[in-house]
């Protein structure tokens, strides 16, 4: 038999979904849209990825990429829409915290909460 | 080559990727890499960083798709999360330390493994007879929908577990790739979790634990744009056109086949890491 906590997952779990494909869909257009205009400018340059040279600083954190992004840099929006991608699961795992909440379970919870402490250390404390 | 033909192409093989990863089951992650080291001569670690935001994007963008099954248990998943996330910074920290000659061997070694592990076919587990009590508390023991109604299934070895899910995402940040394989694994055979309940929860993992090692390689500098944007786009439209197929199609030979590949490309990566060509 399901119980009631079997169908409140399943229900949160349908909402989450969705959320994850809106946030996939407007990620990829964005890169796709950054993608057109880097092509349109660059696209007769020689690529060169042979050797690591390391993204210049303002592509490692969110404020250069945001800042990139909306100085319309083809470059910086296609980072712009990498970075959305990267947040979807750190959306999802948000939302998971909210609905443990919902449900009172407080283990869960922690649990949750621990990994999305993990989340924001990596893209804050890093990307800073 | 110039930046449109570079970017016409390596979109072109990331669809053929993501395309077959998704219908064998594998994941486009694993073939990413090589092709895009061996092939396409980028060095690993922009090869690396693009392939780890494409596993994001094809775990997101397929828990619609798996979602009808309604067979992922989000508490095995959520807890499971917390080894595979600690796991993926370590494996990200490390992957800035070693050689690119060390990350190319090791990834050979998980091809070959991979390749192996499609040879297999998927056997449930045995229902067990005791849960671990630890489950029992953590409230992992679940029901999933079969042919002959609700079936319950208890899960064992919950630390075992645990442990191979702390190495699953050690590998994903070091290597960029989802590890889907190792983390079935570890549920299916370490934690007797039935195959269906534990591939759909594997999914669920796959995007938490590559973002805990995005924000890593952002950071240094690993992720290009002008590179991640085909792969992306490309593994994107592969995997889920894949997922479409999926239904109309037998996979068995195709896994062979598929494997096959994998494996070569294993062996080619360890050739290379030890010729200094990676």
């Amino acid at each position: 038999m399901f119980t009631k906590s079997d169908w409140t997952d399943q229900k949160i779990e349908v909402i989450i979904a969705n959320l994850l494909r809106a946030g996939v869909t407007l990620a990829a257009m964005v890169v796709f849209t950054g993608g057109v205009i880097f092509l349109m400018r660059h696209g007769k340059e020689p690529a060169g990825y042979h050797v690591f040279t390391g993204e210049p600083s303002n592509l490692r954190n969110w404020r250069g990429i945001v800042h990139a992004a909306f100085a319309l840099r083809a470059r910086g929006i296609i980072q712009l829409g990498l970075l959305m991608l990267i947040a979807t699961p750190v959306a999802r795992v948000a939302f998971s915290v909210f609905a443990f909440v919902l449900e009172r379970d407080w283990l869960y919870v922690g649990v949750a909460s621990f990994v999305l402490l993990v989340l924001f250390y990596s893209l804050l404390g890093s990307a800073m | 080559m110039s930046n449109l033909e570079f970017t016409i192409l390596v979109g072109l093989g990331s669809f053929m990727a993501g395309f077959l990863g998704a219908l064998t089951g594998l994941g486009g992650g694993v073939v990413l890499v090589p092709l895009l080291a061996l092939v396409f001569k980028v060095d690993i670690r922009y090869a690396v960083g693009a392939s780890l935001v494409s596993v994001i994007a094809t775990s997101s963008g397929a828990a619609v798709a798996y979602l009808k099954d309604g067979f992922s248990n989000i508490r095995i998943g959520m807890f499971l999360e917390v080894a595979t996330t600690v796991g993926a910074l370590f494996g990200a920290f490390l992957a800035t330390k070693v050689s690119t000659s060390a990350i190319g061997a090791v990834f050979g070694i998980v091809l070959i493994y991979s390749g192996y592990l499609s040879s297999r076919t998927p056997v449930d587990p045995p229902p067990g007879e005791q849960p671990d009590p630890l489950a029992t508390r953590l409230g992992m023991n679940g029901v999933y929908p079969s042919l002959s109604g609700p079936k319950s299934y208890f899960v064992h070895r919950v630390p075992l577990g645990f442990g191979l899910m702390f190495g699953a995402g050690g590998l994903s940040g070091l290597l960029g790739i989802g590890s889907g394989a190792v983390k079935v694994l570890a549920m299916d055979h370490a934690m007797g979790i039935p195959f269906k309940v534990s591939t759909t929860t594997s999914n669920f993992m796959i995007g938490v634990t590559a973002a805990a090692s995005a924000g890593v390689y952002l950071s240094r500098g690993y992720v290009d744009p002008g590179l991640a944007m085909p792969v992306m786009l490309g593994v994107l439209a592969g995997s889920l056109s894949g997922a479409r197929v999926l239904a109309r199609t037998k996979t068995k030979q195709l896994r062979w086949v598929f494997g096959a590949v994998i494996v070569a490309l294993g062996v080619e990566m360890i050739y290379g890491a030890f010729t200094g060509k990676l």
